[in-house]
């Protein structure tokens, strides 16, 4: 078991003497040790360092600048006893001493350069940003002759972004109706209004929760995916490699993400849709004995078409803002473990927030045109 | 008694036998290499000393502590007494050169924060690298620089035994002899036990006390660098004969 560091001093002898196991684990006390300690100035006298057992780095650097404090206050001393292999392990200590030297702590920018600074990254972000959405549009031109198009990457980005996003779509959408049909039932249900929860259920699902519950799932799900998986192909140099044979990054893993999207999340919203209306159908079957046959044959009757079609037609811009979004983050990623953490969370809040802000420019959009 | 002790190691990997009976001891003081072809299982067994990899059968003490059966108190002790640099360095990247120092000697010691760093820059100063590298962020740093400040890292806490994973690997010729001679430094200022895998031929002639040569499963050899070159072995001639033996500047 080590024994901590200690140092006395010892008047009759007027030797000073170190003791225990000078380690980084046993030194913790020895500052204050050394600190209170005191003897008569001006005197001569000797070191006994023969009763240390076990000395490391950090013991012999503590050594040092305990000795160089008192030769700085004109102290004369003899160190003795040390034996030969601390005695090396000091001496080179005390040869590299010269070597060190404690660098500036880079300072922080004082407020106003601070923000204009920010400000300027900001924007250029934001343009690095459109220019990336150009450079995407731009190498889709390449796939203009179908034998360029990446099938199996737009397929298998199919079946990762969509097939097996199936699961959780399913069941989060039939809860939310669940949930918003309970709420919608317990108002009509004082009004004596019951049948009229088709008709909300109609509205609300197909036009506003499918799609923007679907997408926000992908943001979350895939979007940050994306942003991982071209982050990590980034450090590892795989993206620098697909330049060196002259590919385009972006058509090779760009293109086929969007254009995945761009299948799977209308299909997905179709989907969410239907698990939507069936967790209403539960609801109003369980709370307001409306049963599973006149639901639908209402259903039928009270939601036209258009609210289905209103509701699709924002998925296909869900998915371009995600994919953009997620591979855009991915290429911003520098040569750091905390940087794929903070693009990913970049990525999933940006994509959630541009597809809120999408959503709300639709509804003003359609309440424009008496949609 | 020998610092490290490893009898009967066998190991499965994935299905496939890498190690049927490997037998082998470090003593204190001793730099040991390990060599073998690629896929002998050089970095495995490292990863079994590390405890990072529980062997499929086999005894390893280390310390007079069998490691495959012991607490969770032992394996951290006897960790605590072990350094490692890994082949690409494994610094952390959130981290600038110092930080990655401070941070064993701010997890494992009492020592006050100024006091650390004045260690930690020690430390960094003794791996030889300059002074003002310490805020610089590892992806800052060329490949040599990084295996310095890993190594940096690994002694920050003053290790009984270093463990170097091809620490020269991806060096120039001048920054290997240069990072072999700073083994040396630092193997008679410690007084570390070293256990390197590598393929370097130089580090093998300049640094080690010992070689380990890995084959068909087991320790083929382990001898002296002079000694190895004349042993019979098809396998260890074919290691060394070909023009990168370097068996005739040696000798």
């Amino acid at each position: 078991m080590a024994r901590s560091a200690n140092i006395t001093w010892e008047r009759e002898q007027s030797c000073l003497r170190l003791m225990g196991d000078w380690l980084c684990t046993t030194l913790g006390k020895l500052p204050a040790t050394l600190d209170k300690l005191s003897f008569p100035r001006h005197t001569s006298f000797m070191v006994d360092a023969s009763s240390i057992e076990k000395l490391d780095t950090a013991g012999a650097w503590m050594m040092h600048r305990y000795f160089s404090q008192l030769k700085a206050f004109n102290y004369s001393f003899e160190v003795q006893g040390l034996n030969p292999t601390h005695q090396l392990l000091l001496d080179r200590i005390e040869a590299q001493s010269s070597h060190i030297r404690v660098p500036e702590h880079p300072q922080s920018p004082p407020l106003l350069p601070f923000i204009g600074r920010e400000f300027v990254q900001k924007v250029l972000h934001f343009l690095e940003f459109h220019s990336f959405i150009g450079l995407a549009l731009a190498t889709f031109k390449q796939w203009f002759k179908p034998k360029n198009i990446q099938w199996n990457s737009i397929l298998k980005m199919i079946e990762e972004t969509g097939c097996k996003a199936l699961p959780i779509i399913g069941l989060l959408s039939f809860l939310i109706g669940i949930v918003l049909a309970y709420q919608m039932g317990l108002q009509l249900r004082d009004y004596s209004a019951n049948a009229y929860i088709v008709d909300f259920s109609g509205l609300a699902i197909l036009r506003e929760f499918g799609p923007l519950i679907t997408a926000i799932i992908v943001a979350g799900r895939t979007g940050s995916a994306f942003t991982a998986q071209i982050g990590i192909m980034k450090i590892n140099e795989e993206i620098d490699a697909l330049r060196t044979f002259g590919l385009s990054p972006v058509e090779r893993l760009v293109l086929p993400r969007i254009f995945g999207l761009l299948v799977a999340i209308p299909l997905l919203t179709v989907w969410a849709d239907a698990f939507g209306i069936m967790g209403c159908m539960f609801m109003a079957n369980h709370m307001l004995d409306i049963s599973y046959m006149d639901f639908l044959k209402r259903f039928q009757e009270v939601v036209p078409l258009k609210t289905y079609t209103l509701g699709l037609i924002k998925t296909p811009v869900f998915a371009v803002l995600i994919a953009q979004v997620g591979c855009f983050q991915g290429f911003q990623v520098a040569y750091s473990a905390d940087s794929v953490g903070s693009q990913t969370t970049r990525s999933v809040v940006q994509s959630i927030f541009l597809i809120i802000i999408t959503d709300a420019f639709f509804s003003v959009l359609y309440s424009w045109q008496g949609l | 008694m020998p610092l490290i002790q490893v009898e009967q190691l066998k190991n499965v990997l994935g299905g496939q036998s890498v190690h049927s009976d490997v037998n082998f001891v470090i003593n204190k003081g001793e730099t040991v290499a390990i060599v073998g072809g690629s896929g002998s299982g050089k970095t495995t067994i490292l990863r079994c000393l590390l405890m990072l990899l529980r062997p499929t059968a086999g005894k390893i003490r280390m310390f007079d502590i069998d490691i495959l059966h012991c607490s969770e108190a032992d394996i951290s002790a006897v960790r605590r007494r072990c350094g490692v640099t890994f082949q690409q360095g494994a610094l952390f990247s959130g981290l600038t050169v110092l930080q990655n120092v401070m941070f064993p000697l701010n997890e494992m010691t009492d020592l006050s924060h100024a006091l650390q760093k004045e260690i930690a820059l020690l430390k960094i100063v003794l791996a030889g690298l300059p002074s003002d590298a310490a805020n610089k962020y590892p992806a800052e740093l060329s490949g040599g620089m990084l295996k310095r400040a890993a190594l940096a890292r690994a002694i920050a806490l003053d290790p009984e035994v270093l463990f170097l994973d091809e620490p020269t690997s991806g060096l120039d010729p001048k920054s290997a002899s240069g990072f072999d001679q700073l083994i040396l430094y630092l193997r008679q200022t410690l007084g570390l036990t070293m256990v390197i895998v590598t393929h370097d031929v130089d580090t093998l002639w300049q640094v080690t006390d010992r070689v380990l040569f890995l084959g068909e499963g087991q320790v083929l050899a382990a001898l002296p660098m002079r000694e190895l070159v004349k042993h019979p072995h098809p396998e260890i001639q074919e290691f060394f004969k070909g023009p990168r033996g370097r068996l005739k500047e040696y000798e």
